[in-house]
């Protein structure tokens, strides 16, 4: 022992840990009354707690209605009015289709869940989820237009409803992606013209409004070209949409793309690759790979996005409750059906955001 | 082949390429601009529509209701947008600092070891981040529809009133004092902080100034208390109350304002909770450690050590969200709330100058979405890290 210490040789017994940090009572006193501001936080939001939930609760489930096809009940209940779901279902779901062709909108919105499901599955090779996006979409679009296969063809303006939010997301991640690839490429591009007009379109559209970039596309659009090439109403919001998440995802895929090293581009250039398959082999799979999790918030917010159609008069989920709520019987019942819609969305962006955060958690842990 | 001795045809370089690339761009460019103008101006002349801006002077004809600025139908087009180009700043102004302040909150909120606030937060940003923005508005809008009427409004102690016609509050009777006192709140902040800056320094020289928070405060409202007073000091309030059928007096939000502004910042409050959680994250544990040791209290922490680091980290996806709420305030034609983008609407359809209509309104888009990023890139330059 050096000299000049003051250390008890050999120390003492091992103390027992402090008894409130064990159990339930040291479970709520370190994290519900760590400090006296946290005990004040606690006991306001408690009570806040306290009187909210047993409200909604006697609101949502007590006193709701869940069945009455004349809406009697429901004016004469305390609580919600979930009978207007239970009677207007098939108008939010399915918009203005044809009642007895709606089957084909429901075997939609299976095929959506399913691919959702698929491409949650590492197991499967990426290649192989990509083409089954590729197949389900042309399923989609031929069981939403039908024609083909005994199906009755059915018109785009009779679309409506989740299929049809379905159809635009799809459509509108599809035709953008695409194209932010284009844009951030002729953002990063050495020649200063291709340069210019990429920077010029993500800004000018990156400033705008997204119904504003709607309008444009339909009510502008349609000014500029003849007759003859004006496309229909839904054709044209689907491609303001595809511009809009085209000139976002640009500028995630241009992040991705700063991201890879110089040295990525200088050997590929070394092996005597040429812009083409240096971008297509080496640069773009890495730099794609690198802003996934990004691109999922993107692409969660274009699907947020698609309710903005019902502006322009389409018939989406949320058009299509809006004509479910012209009824004078249900009108009162606004608030359960925009719940209802609610819940739906939020199950599908949950599913969305989960999927990023496990793929942003892989990465971290390939890069460590 | 003999290496690299013969030089490549002229079409095979580099250089080469790299022009005709451009030059088929803008050529394509170009052309199809020019195709279609022509195909507008044909179609415009067959149909017989003029073009042009004149229009703007025009008797406009149509009244906007419910906001905050006077519009009559003897008014010009010109001025509807002003009007609804106000409509949208007041209401994206409301929303940014309430955003901001409930963002804020909430990111603390969710790293606080307290379980049940931690949770709560988390619920709200899950919420409200995952379901679409304008469903969230017309939920708004249609849930202050089932407010009684005015005579059974809901009643804060006579001073306010909630009904189906909106929010009355009491506002002070000559409001425009009350601004000015507000705007010299700015130069109080430039003398508050200079303030600071003195005492900092006869701290450190060991002289400290006794109740430094207390004289701050004085410092900073000083300059509007000046103004105040020199205005003649008013008091009088201007107070709702119930006359016949309706309100008179004091301040009135409509319900379209309302649903609009609850829908804009309750919305992108969750984004920025989520942005200014990921800021403070970033901030590295040994420097809150090491902050800890040389014994800085909790406020010291976060003042001087925490916050100056996030802001690196939070203020360029701010920026992107407020431009984000700006831009969105024109969903306020979902509900009736006449701002710019609902005044475009009225004004295209009633003057059938959609084109022209459509481009002054882009144009105003335009200049405020890059504002907030010049804006942004000044703070940004501020709190960069400045590496030597």
């Amino acid at each position: 022992m050096a000299t000049g210490s003051f250390a008890i040789e050999g120390g003492g017994p091992p103390r027992p840990p402090p008894p409130v940090a064990r159990g339930v009572v040291g479970w709520v006193r370190r994290n519900l009354l760590a400090n006296p501001f946290d005990a004040v936080v606690t006991v306001l939001l408690g009570l806040a707690i306290a009187w909210l939930v047993p409200r909604a609760f006697a609101w949502a489930v007590v006193d709701a209605v869940w069945y009455t096809p004349d809406g009697s009940a429901c004016r004469a209940a305390a609580g919600a009015c979930w009978a207007i779901i239970a009677e207007k279902h098939r108008l939010i779901l399915f918009g203005t289709y044809p009642y007895g062709e709606q089957w084909r909108g429901a075997a939609v919105i299976a095929l959506f869940v399913g691919l959702i499901g698929l491409s949650a599955i590492d197991r499967i090779p990426l290649r192989l989820r990509l083409a089954a996006w590729a197949a389900a979409s042309v399923a989609i679009l031929v069981l939403m237009l039908g024609g083909l296969f005994g199906l009755q063809p059915v018109g785009t303006h009779l679309w409506g409803g989740l299929p049809l939010t379905i159809v635009i997301f799809v459509a509108t991640v599809a035709g953008g992606m695409p194209l932010a690839v284009l844009l951030a490429l002729g953002r990063q591009s050495e020649l200063p013209a291709i340069r210019a007009v990429s920077v010029g379109i993500v800004e000018v559209v990156r400033g705008l409004p997204l119904i504003a970039v709607l309008f444009v596309a339909s009510l502008i659009f349609p000014l500029f070209v003849p007759p003859e090439l004006s496309v229909d109403k839904l054709v044209r919001a689907i491609i303001g949409m595809i511009i809009f998440f085209g000139a976002y995802a640009a500028e995630i895929v241009r992040g991705g793309l700063q991201a890879i090293p110089a040295g990525q581009h200088e050997a590929a250039r070394a092996l005597g690759l040429g812009y083409h398959p240096r971008m297509r082999l080496v640069v773009l799979p890495q730099a794609l790979a690198l802003v996934v999790p990004a691109l999922l918030n993107d692409i969660i917010r274009a699907f947020k996005n698609t309710t903005f159609v019902a502006i322009l008069g389409l018939f989406d989920v949320l058009g299509a409750a809006k004509v479910a709520l012209e009824d004078p019987v249900w009108v009162r019942y606004a608030p359960e059906v925009y719940i209802f819609i609610f819940l739906l969305y939020l199950l599908f962006c949950l599913a969305f955001s989960r999927r990023g955060m496990a793929i942003e958690r892989r990465l971290a842990g390939r890069r460590r | 082949m003999p290496p690299a001795t013969r030089r490549p045809a002229f079409w095979r370089t580099a250089g080469f390429r790299a022009t005709l690339y451009q030059v088929l761009v803008i050529a394509l460019l170009v052309g199809a601009v020019a195709w279609m103008t022509e195909t507008a101006r044909q179609a415009m002349h067959a149909r017989g529509i003029a073009s042009g801006f004149d229009f703007l002077l025009d008797r406009a004809g149509f009244a906007i209701g419910h906001a905050f600025f006077v519009f009559t139908p003897q008014d010009t087009y010109l001025r509807a947008f002003v009007v609804g180009l106000g409509n949208s700043l007041v209401v994206a102004a409301a929303g940014l600092v309430t955003a901001t302040v409930m963002g804020v909150a909430l990111g603390l909120s969710r790293l606080s070891g307290n379980w049940l606030l931690s949770r709560a937060a988390g619920l709200y940003v899950e919420l409200f981040r995952n379901t679409p923005q304008l469903v969230q508005i017309v939920f708004w809008y249609a849930l202050f529809t089932l407010l009684p009427g005015p005579r059974q409004a809901w009643n804060l102690l006579d001073l306010a009133f909630v009904s189906n016609r909106g929010l009355l509050m009491p506002w002070p009777a000559q409001s425009g004092v009350f601004g000015l006192a507000l705007l010299l709140l700015v130069p109080g902040v430039f003398l508050a902080r200079a303030f600071l800056r003195l005492a900092d320094r006869r701290r450190r020289a060991g002289r400290p100034l006794r109740g430094t928070a207390l004289l701050a405060a004085v410092v900073l409202l000083a300059p509007s208390a000046v103004g105040w007073l020199a205005l003649g000091a008013p008091t009088g309030w201007s107070v709702p109350a119930l006359r016949g059928f309706n309100f008179v007096g004091g301040l009135g939000l409509s319900p379209e304002f309302l649903a609009l502004y609850f829908g804009l910042s309750f919305y992108i409050a969750a984004f920025v909770a989520e942005i200014v959680r990921a800021g403070i994250l970033s901030v590295g544990r040994g420097q809150v450690e090491a902050a800890q040791a040389i014994g800085l209290g909790r406020a010291d922490l976060y003042r001087k050590i925490v916050f100056p680091q996030a802001m690196r980290v939070v203020v360029p996806p701010l920026a992107a969200q407020y431009i984000s709420l700006v831009k969105n305030s024109s969903l306020g034609v979902a509900i009736g709330y006449p701002e710019l983008f609902s005044v475009t609407n009225t004004v295209l359809t009633l003057s059938g100058h959609t084109i022209e209509a459509i481009a002054i309104m882009a144009l105003v888009y335009l200049v405020l979405a890059l504002a907030i990023g010049a804006l942004a890139d000044i703070v940004n330059r501020a709190v960069r890290i400045r590496e030597r």
